[in-house]
């Protein structure tokens, strides 16, 4: 299943996403160009001081753009990945991280920490909202799977219904927040709306710190997940033990989807449609999609930032504009496909 | 036959959703090398002992070996080297395209970060063959009619060369050309490769015409385990079926062929 043509896509995916992290960090307010930007980060790692450069430059590239820069790529990349796996889990190409009622259960925890000062508990933003938010988000998965396991085999249909039920329970409990929050309301909104401004190198680590170690897990079962299409009672009769691998693969792309919802705030279909789109390129083949999907979510997301930083005149939240831009485009897709179904 | 040589040696076992019970007290030996038809009304329990047979759910009491050793104490990596299932409903989607899909029967024998082997690529142009989809190899299995799907599905369980193939009511979809012509396959395994094959069947006739043993379920007991030509008589059909039927015994090679009263 795997052929020269998808290595090259790989390797081209991760030159782009180089090339993507090393422009961005020179686009912005102060214009750096590609060679200082690499000189600066050469100089860093070898420790050495330059002189030839603006003695400003160093320190926006690396305190304030690249720790943004690489937390939205990894964001991008972990969200795409989660994508991917819980499209192949719950045999459901449409099938994106928030399905499960992840996002709702990180919104709802969010919530509640920025709502905790009105009651006088002060714990800095910083840490609350996504501490909170990944409490929430993991708080929801178990909620799910209890919810789901009155069916044995955790069917995905039994899955995908408790997400919703979940979900809307959640929502409510939001709307309540807000209502709740009376001032506070508009930084409940903005955070659910998803950003990157402020991001630290702590957030870049926490994330680093999940999501690649999930991508390796992922990989790891990357083949049995390509059997476990072939429906869970097949897959095992070839050798897989498809409800354990199925359990142990939610979990992971929960908790990646748990950790890059508590460091951006909702961030919509970039794991819809980057796993959607590298389907049609590569095929099927879970060991070619998943790193590809990481790449190519990462680049994706980095660039929708880098517009709302550098390009528009005012930021915008980046959650609102992958959504503008990836709502319609996936109707786009979705009914190009309906129709050559049809014919 | 000695003991044994015996594949699957099913003692005392007993079988039951919740408080629901679907078999009891089954006592039963199968023999490599034939084709066993597994025949029942709806809901006597035959999809629950092929379920048993290939370990994806586990007997409430009594016990199931295969080849002498109970079935639990075999990985299920181990199992899907010598078991192998055609179920009867298959979809996929994903566009995994018909040479993926049938390669994916040789999974059990690759190893986890391994690519095919030439013997595995070899056993996949094989099954293909076989099952005449060679022409479909490179199409996406979402856009296969349903007769080429179940081709599809037959070739992955052959290419994954077990010696023992579980029809769950696998050609209950299909039409009659089809079903014949994947029938004569396997049957032609049977007989040249000895191939066991255990297969749940609708359709009686079919059963009668290429099965060696009839297994019949009623209520969730074995009701008889015999040669079809003992199975299909007047009697058995009307008090397992409860049906009217009149059976030709002397018909077509020694196949009984059954004629059922509809009004």
């Amino acid at each position: 299943m795997t052929g020269t043509k998808q290595l090259l896509i790989i390797a081209l995916l991760f030159f782009t996403l180089c090339a993507a992290i090393i422009a961005a960090t020179g686009m912005g307010f102060l214009q750096i160009a590609p060679q200082e930007v690499v000189e600066i980060l050469w100089n860093r790692i070898l420790g050495r001081e330059s002189s030839t450069i603006n003695p400003t430059f160093p320190f926006v590239v690396m305190e304030v753009r690249l720790p943004r820069i690489l937390t939205s790529a990894l964001v991008g990349g972990g969200l795409a990945v989660a994508g991917a796996v819980f499209q192949a889990i719950l045999l459901n190409p449409l099938a994106d991280p928030y399905t499960l009622g992840i996002s709702s259960g990180a919104a709802f925890g969010a919530s509640l920490a920025i709502i905790l000062t009105l009651f006088g508990i002060v714990i800095p933003a910083w840490f609350s909202i996504p501490v909170f938010a990944f409490i929430g988000a993991m708080a929801t998965l178990i909620g799910v799977f209890s919810l789901a396991s009155t069916d044995n085999k955790l069917s995905s249909n039994t899955l995908i219904l408790s997400g919703v039920i979940i979900a809307s329970i959640l929502s409510a409990g939001i709307g309540f927040i807000k209502y709740l929050a009376d001032e506070q309301v508009s930084i409940i909104i903005f955070w659910l709306m998803g950003s990157f401004v402020g991001r630290t190198w702590s957030d870049v680590f926490t994330t680093l710190l999940i999501v690649i170690p999930g991508l390796l897990f992922t990989l790891y079962f990357a083949r049995d997940l390509n059997i476990m299409a072939l429906g869970e009672r097949t897959a095992n009769t070839l050798g897989v033990e498809s409800g354990r691998v199925k359990k142990m693969l939610l979990v992971c792309a929960s908790l990646i989807t748990a950790i890059c919802v508590s460091v951006s705030g909702i961030i919509g279909f970039v794991g819809l449609i980057i796993p959607h789109l590298l389907r049609m390129i590569l095929g099927p083949d879970n060991r070619i999609l998943l790193p590809a999907c990481f790449l190519g979510g990462a680049t994706l997301l980095l660039g929708a930032d880098t517009i709302t930083r550098a390009w528009l005149p005012s930021e915008i939240p980046i959650g609102v504009l992958t959504s503008l831009i990836g709502g319609p485009f996936f109707c786009y897709i979705f009914r190009k496909k309906q129709l050559a179904k049809a014919s | 036959m000695t003991h044994n040589n015996l594949l699957f040696h099913i003692d005392k076992l007993s079988f039951a959703y919740r408080n629901n019970t679907v078999l009891k007290d089954i006592d039963l030996q199968l023999q490599p090398g034939k084709f066993y038809g597994l025949i029942g009304a709806n809901g006597s329990g035959k999809s629950t002992l092929l379920e048993l047979l290939m370990a994806t759910l586990s007997p409430a009491s009594g016990s199931i070996r295969y080849r002498e050793k109970d079935l639990n104490n075999y990985s299920r990596k181990e199992l899907a080297t010598k078991l192998a299932l055609v179920p009867q409903h298959f979809s996929m989607d994903f566009e995994y395209s018909v040479r993926d899909v049938v390669l994916m029967g040789r999974h059990p024998h690759i190893p986890r970060f391994a690519s095919p082997a030439h013997h595995d690529l070899e056993a996949v142009e094989q099954a293909m063959e076989t099952m005449d989809i060679h022409h479909l190899q490179d199409r996406p299995v979402i856009a296969l009619s349903g007769g080429e799907l179940q081709r599809v599905v037959m070739a992955r369980a052959l290419a994954q060369e077990t010696e023992v193939l579980i029809l769950d009511e696998a050609t209950s979809n299909l039409d009659i050309q089809h079903t014949i012509a994947i029938m004569r396959v396997i049957r032609k395994r049977v007989d040249e490769n000895g191939l066991t094959v255990i297969a749940a069947i609708h359709d009686l006739n079919l059963a009668a015409a290429f099965c060696d043993n009839c297994l019949v379920l009623k209520d969730g007991a074995l009701f008889a385990n015999a040669p079809v030509n003992k199975i299909f008589t007047t009697n058995i059909l009307q008090s397992v079926f409860s049906v009217n039927a009149n059976v030709d015994q002397t018909s077509g090679n020694g196949h009984p062929h059954i004629q059922f009263q509809y009004q």
